[in-house]
């Protein structure tokens, strides 16, 4: 169910948005995790970033973190440091870096990277069990992790 | 905020005794880890202790325990007559409890085979060979009635499967398994159950992936789980290529998951959600 919703938003995502100034996720150059530019050139939504980190087929940043901002958000996790003050603590392209492939931020996180398409062990076709092609879709496209940034750079205590 | 998960970051401390026809049975439900896993855990908990107040007194008594409508299949297909000759399991094997303590030492070598075997297999030879029938499906309801009756004949026995001789090999390969980060979310069954057991995921309270309570009735599916059913949902969740269940490398995975549990109790069926 949710791969299918996830698709669904893929697909509506491609045809609004013009590929050709986006960076793709092979491209994204990171500098100590960070990543500079924005990926697609225009700001984010902060709005849709909240949608995106709270619904389970996009984000779901809220299975392991908490965010105060976010009071109404119904069973937040516990596995992961909670988000306040994490616009203090990055910078806007750290943000960027740490959304797009944490790994290049943190060694060996716990959180997935949700701008990468390729490097894992038996992927999968979304939730459906089956094998997936390289390159895979990444779990959020460039427009939806701008987004995702600019609610997070708002997170100031 | 942050309140609201941390009143739920431990298991809960409770006891399991079960009431049954024949009396009470107590279930060893948390203990000292397995030698080799003293570094990691202080104590093994079954994942009972991680579950909701309503959910742990299902099985307090079979009376409650939805997963005894399926020992009852178990036991009605134990009793047919449907093997190509007109046996039945009861035919050979007398009544189900002859099959006592089998359930504790599952999976294992088997003598004659040289191979790891689960209990789907042995059933499935029996079925096969000795029956002459058409296999059952690893996760048919044919197999799960039937591991539901076979698993409460061994209820309250500890877990002792054993891992070294010639149970060494798969029990490396499912080491090896349990701690590969698979599909695109990267994620090990470590990762969930053994760095992050007493975390929420959302609003799923994380045991430690023991498999002590297999089969298990899940409030969810409103049928029962058997552990290899239960790998595939796991596996499938971190967006990967699941194994099959019945695989070579679920098997070698159910043993190596089985020791983890080395000294907690078998508990018949158990109910999760
Ligand atoms: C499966 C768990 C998981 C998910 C899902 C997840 N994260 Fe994380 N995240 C972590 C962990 C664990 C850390 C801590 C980094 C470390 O040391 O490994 C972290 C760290 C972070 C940090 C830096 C922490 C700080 O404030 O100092 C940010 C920012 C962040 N995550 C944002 C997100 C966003 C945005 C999403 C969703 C798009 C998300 N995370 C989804 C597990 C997760
Ligand atoms: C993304 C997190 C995640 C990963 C990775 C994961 N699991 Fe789970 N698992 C869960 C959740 C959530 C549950 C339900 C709550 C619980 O019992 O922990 C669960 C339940 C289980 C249970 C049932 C426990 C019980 O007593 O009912 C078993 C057994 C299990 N997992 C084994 C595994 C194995 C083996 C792997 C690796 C192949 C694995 N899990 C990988 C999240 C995960
Ligand atoms: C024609 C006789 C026959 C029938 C019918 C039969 N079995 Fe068996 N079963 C055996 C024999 C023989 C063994 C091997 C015993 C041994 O190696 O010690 C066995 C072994 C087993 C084992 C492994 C027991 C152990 O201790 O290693 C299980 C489990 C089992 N059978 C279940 C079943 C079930 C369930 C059915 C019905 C669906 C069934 N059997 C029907 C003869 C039969």
């Amino acid at each position: 169910m949710s791969s299918h919703l996830w698709y669904a938003s893929v697909v509506a995502m491609a045809i609004a948005t013009p590929a050709i100034c986006e960076t793709a996720p092979k491209e994204v150059v990171y500098v100590e995790g960070a990543v500079e530019a924005s990926l697609t050139g225009a700001p984010g939504n902060p709005e849709e970033g909240v949608r995106i980190m709270t619904t389970n087929a996009l984000g779901n940043c809220v299975a392991c973190h908490q965010i105060g901002a976010l009071p109404d958000v119904e069973f937040p996790g516990t596995i992961a440091p909670p988000l306040d003050g994490a616009g203090d603590r990055w910078t806007e392209a750290q943000l960027r870096g740490i959304v797009a492939n944490a790994k290049m931020t943190f060694e060996g996180t716990f959180m997935p990277a949700f701008y990468k398409v390729d490097g894992f062990v038996r992927p999968g076709d979304g939730f459906s069990g089956k094998a997936g092609a390289e390159p895979l879709a990444p779990i959020l496209n460039a427009q939806q992790i701008e987004d995702v940034v600019a609610f997070l750079v708002t997170l100031k205590e | 905020l942050a309140l609201a998960g941390a009143a739920f970051a431990d298991p809960v401390e409770d006891g399991l005794v079960i009431e049954t026809d024949s009396g009470p049975v107590e279930i060893v439900t948390k203990t000292a880890p397995p030698a080799f896993l003293a570094d990691t855990f202080d104590t093994i908990y079954s994942g009972w202790h991680f579950r909701d107040d309503s959910t742990r007194d299902l099985e307090r008594d079979d009376f409650d325990n939805p997963a005894m409508v399926f020992v009852d299949r178990g036991l009605d297909k134990w009793n047919a007559a449907m093997g190509v000759n007109g046996e039945s399991c009861a035919s050979c094997h007398q009544g189900p409890e002859s099959m006592a303590g089998l359930r504790a030492v599952m999976p294992r070598v088997d003598e004659h085979t040289g191979k790891l075997m689960i209990m789907e297999d042995y059933v499935n030879a029996c079925v096969t060979e000795r029956m002459g029938l058409e296999k059952w499906g690893v996760t048919s309801d044919n197999m799960k009635d039937m591991l539901s009756l076979i698993s409460l004949q061994s209820r309250g026995m500890a877990v002792n499967v054993k891992i070294d001789g010639p149970a060494a090999p798969y029990w490396e390969h499912g080491k090896e398994i349990y701690y590969t980060r698979y599909g695109q979310l990267e994620m090990s069954c470590a990762n969930c159950h053994e760095d992050n057991a007493g975390n929420m995921i959302r609003a799923d309270h994380l045991s430690q992936g023991q498999i002590n309570g297999f089969p298990t009735y899940r409030l969810k599916d409103s049928g029962m789980v058997t552990a290899q059913h239960r790998f595939v949902g796991c596996v499938r969740d971190t967006r990967a290529e699941t194994f099959k269940a019945g695989s070579d490398d679920f098997k070698a995975l159910e043993l190596y998951v089985a020791s983890r549990g080395n000294g907690l109790s078998v508990e018949g069926v158990s109910v999760r959600h």
